[in-house]
């Protein structure tokens, strides 16, 4: 009955204001702004807020996570395949502070997040109160904007304010400070309106036909253009627009870590993955096309490689929302401003329909060389200890591209982003830009519940899963349905690839010992199994796949493998090394 | 390329809305590149509700644009500049408090205030202050002037600057519109429209 009479308070505050607390209009406010599912831990500070919820548990699926950064981490893997903005709940001090992490997380990786967090008393501000911690401050670096509440009437206005900077433009995370009086404070609340202006907030730059005639002059005289594009195409919900100028232009296409599956892995004129551990084709042609064709990335120093050597013959186009990316890293012939659903159609329009066959098979050249040098010994060994590659192989042969992978950060994130096969866009999720350990267990409990009908695989290497292991406890209570896949090497697998490439062998403090972690997955009532031969890998992943519920396979992979091609630090992209 | 000239002051000028954090949210894009601020004022603007601020750092062109453009990504950051010295009129204003008795006894006070554009603020009998404005050129040296009498106490304002073209902002954004994301930024149509706006 009680929630019953909430169903309309927004709406029937709008005509005439009712009485409820600061707790009250936050929840009601997040039911507007669409919000279903909440991952939160609570505490002293938010415990008012907490108290609210206790009303509102029909409408609103609080997830009780076992840490704040395993929280805020399944905010990120639900706004990531949801499309939606993450919310989270942790209470004052400590609670807050374990959100910094994701928080970084999210900036770096443009995730829209809503983190509101309890705080002390307001008139005990600044007096080192128990619990309190100065967390405006702490996150303002890894916020796109974070605010303080100390009057309940402020909030409807701010959290609109919050859903619509955190959503709109570059996304980012957003936090709001709520002091308990604030929570606790009786107002006469008039119903919730959701921001859609700010004045001096531009999510957009304006689009300029001029730039957009450039472009397309420099596309349509080249002869060896090359596009490489990013997260910017999924988030601005463009593969479809992306996918009608690469058809159209002719032009190859390789993606960075974030931008994996706005196009089909299998697309004729995907081309492969950027990037130090990406493709040979993509990165060694990047210092011979003719015009290079930024779309919705950064630049980031893993995809570069050495700037004053990248792509210096080359002319560059650059579409981004972002105006400070622009001639950030790598300095462009023509800045395309905009959103790209709205820029590529314009370019689209422009460019003349042809087919670069040539230019297409001299990627395919070098495509065959990484296939006989590195693919063929990584997906399909005959002997000696599995690989990390042929565990994503014949995991792609049983879900078919059609899982979300949630990978980790090292080696299997490397592994797993090169080999795993992408149908669908919003289906890989993984730290690029922060690179978090312990990301993929959270990230995929929330990517479950952003993309319910779909099937959810994290893969996970034996570091970054007793980063983040307690979140076996949130799957075990929310019965969430997650397939975790552990590549154990017994080792912290990317820094001794290094130290052994670079430091002479010396392995300082990468040989890591880990539980039993099928009997860790039991103590938590979820089903698994470990394997070390070859011949039960593909019976172990379909009884996974098949599993009613969560699923844990350990799979224990050769000791000391190495990633590669690999463009070494401080070198071009055209040094890559296959081996 | 951004070595082949040497650095030099820029002046940044920020206009925001008044909020609380903000300052911090600018100043620490400076910090996390290990960037020293040589000046920071901030005051409210002409306009209702807007404040604006003037940032003086030295560094290369290249590096300033980028840092303007991570300013006004700032959602309470309604517009930022950046002008060399050469494109700003600026001063800096000065107080001195010198012992009364001393000054009136050794020095010219007249001639002391024509040659150093000064004026006594105070004047009391046991201390006198003047003030002068100008370039810091000017303030220091009237420091060395008054040092020998027995300064008693000296503080400088940040630094103000206002842009010699005759147009102000308006024409200036003409100028780097090439680098400029949009082009009706300055003409926004909600600034002096407090009420109509999403505003707390």
């Amino acid at each position: 009955m009680e929630v019953a009479q909430q169903e309309t308070l927004a709406l029937a505050a709008e005509k005439e204001a009712v009485e409820v607390s600061g707790s009250v209009a936050l929840l009601e406010a997040l039911i507007i702004e669409g919000v279903e599912t909440i991952f939160g831990y609570p505490g002293g500070a938010i415990m008012p807020i907490y108290d609210a919820l206790y009303d509102y548990n029909e409408k609103l699926q609080h997830i009780l996570v076992r840490h704040e950064q395993g929280g805020i981490h399944a905010g990120q893997g639900y706004a990531r395949t949801s499309g939606k903005v993450g919310v989270v709940f942790a209470t004052s001090g400590p609670g807050a502070t374990n959100l910094v992490t994701g928080l970084a997380d999210a900036q770096i990786d443009s995730t829209p997040l809503v983190c509101i967090t309890g705080q002390v008393f307001a008139h005990l501000l600044g007096t080192d109160a128990f619990q309190e911690t100065d967390v405006i401050n702490i996150t303002t670096p890894v916020t796109k904007w974070n605010y303080q509440v100390t009057d309940a009437n402020e909030l409807p206005e701010v959290i609109a304010k919050a859903f619509y900077i955190a959503k709109s433009g570059r996304p980012g995370p957003v936090l709001i400070d709520i002091t308990k009086n604030a929570q606790i404070q009786k107002f006469q609340f008039k119903g919730y309106t959701p921001c859609d202006h700010i004045r001096s907030y531009r999510p957009k730059p304006i689009v300029r036909p001029q730039y957009i005639q450039q472009a397309a002059e420099l596309i349509n005289q080249a002869k060896k253009p090359f596009v490489i594009w990013g997260q910017g195409v999924i988030l601005g919900s463009a593969e479809q627009e992306f996918k009608t100028f690469i058809e159209k232009s002719g032009i190859p296409a390789a993606w960075t870590i974030l931008g994996a599956g706005a196009i089909p892995t299998e697309h004729p004129l995907n081309v492969g993955m950027l990037g130090m551990h990406g493709n040979y084709g993509p990165n060694v042609l990047t210092n011979d096309c003719d015009v290079l064709i930024a779309i919705g990335m950064r630049f980031d120093d893993r995809v570069t490689g050495r700037l004053d050597k990248y792509a210096k013959q080359a002319k560059v186009i650059h579409l981004d929302i972002d105006p400070a990316e622009i001639d950030k890293n790598v300095k462009s012939t023509v800045p395309v401003w905009g959103d790209c659903k709205e820029t590529l159609p314009l370019l689209t329009q422009l460019v003349e329909q042809k087919q670069h066959t040539e230019w297409v098979h001299k990627f395919n050249d070098y495509t065959r060389q990484e296939v006989e040098q590195v693919i063929n010994a990584e997906l399909n060994p005959t002997s000696g200890e599995m690989t990390m590659g042929e565990v994503i192989k014949q995991l792609n042969d049983i879900t078919k591209g059609e899982a979300v992978i949630v990978t980790d950060v090292g080696q299997h994130q490397m592994v797993a982003c090169r080999y795993a096969k992408f149908n669908n866009t919003r289906s890989n999720v993984t730290s690029g830009g922060l690179g978090t350990m312990g990301f993929a267990l959270p990230a995929a409990i929330g990517a479950k519940f952003g993309a319910k009908d779909r099937t959810v695989v994290a893969i996970i290497g034996d570091g970054g899963f007793q980063m983040t292991i307690q979140e076996l406890g949130t799957i075990m209570q929310s019965k969430v349905d997650v397939k975790i896949i552990i590549l154990n090497n017994r080792f912290l697998g990317m820094v001794r690839q290094w130290q052994e490439l670079f430091n002479e062998k010396r392995y300082s403090f990468v040989d890591i010992q880990s539980p039993d972690f099928v009997a860790v997955a039991a103590a938590y009532g979820i089903a698994g199994k470990a394997i070390s031969d070859r011949e039960d890998l593909p019976g172990a992943l379909q009884e996974m796949i098949n599993n009613k519920g969560s699923f844990l396979l350990e799979v224990f992979v050769t000791k000391e493998n190495n990633v590669f091609p690999m463009v070494p630090q401080g070198c071009s992209v055209s040094e890559i090394r296959l081996k | 390329m951004e070595n082949s000239e040497a650095k030099q002051e820029f002046n940044i000028t920020v206009y925001t809305e008044n909020q609380i954090g903000l300052l911090n949210r600018i100043a620490i894009i400076f910090t996390r590149r290990k960037i020293n601020i040589d000046s920071l004022n901030t005051s409210p603007s002409e306009v209702e509700s807007i404040h604006r601020f003037n940032i003086v750092i030295t560094e290369w062109e290249d590096v300033v644009r980028k840092l303007c453009r991570q300013i006004e990504k700032q959602v309470e950051v309604l517009k930022v500049y950046y002008h060399t010295n050469e494109d700003v009129i600026w001063q800096e204003m000065a107080l001195y408090k010198v012992s009364t008795d001393v000054i009136a006894e050794k020095v010219s006070v007249e001639r002391l205030l024509r040659e150093n554009g000064a004026r006594v603020v105070v004047l009391r009998k046991d201390y006198t202050v003047f003030e002068t404005t100008g370039h810091r050129e000017e303030t220091d040296n009237l420091i060395s002037i008054l040092q020998p009498y027995g300064l008693i106490e000296f503080v400088r304002s940040a630094r103000v600057a206002i842009i010699k073209d005759s147009e102000g902002f308006n024409s200036k954004i003409r100028e780097f519109e090439r680098l400029e994301p949009g082009e009706d930024v300055v003409e926004n149509e909600f600034l002096n429209k407090g009420d109509k706006v999403f505003t707390m």
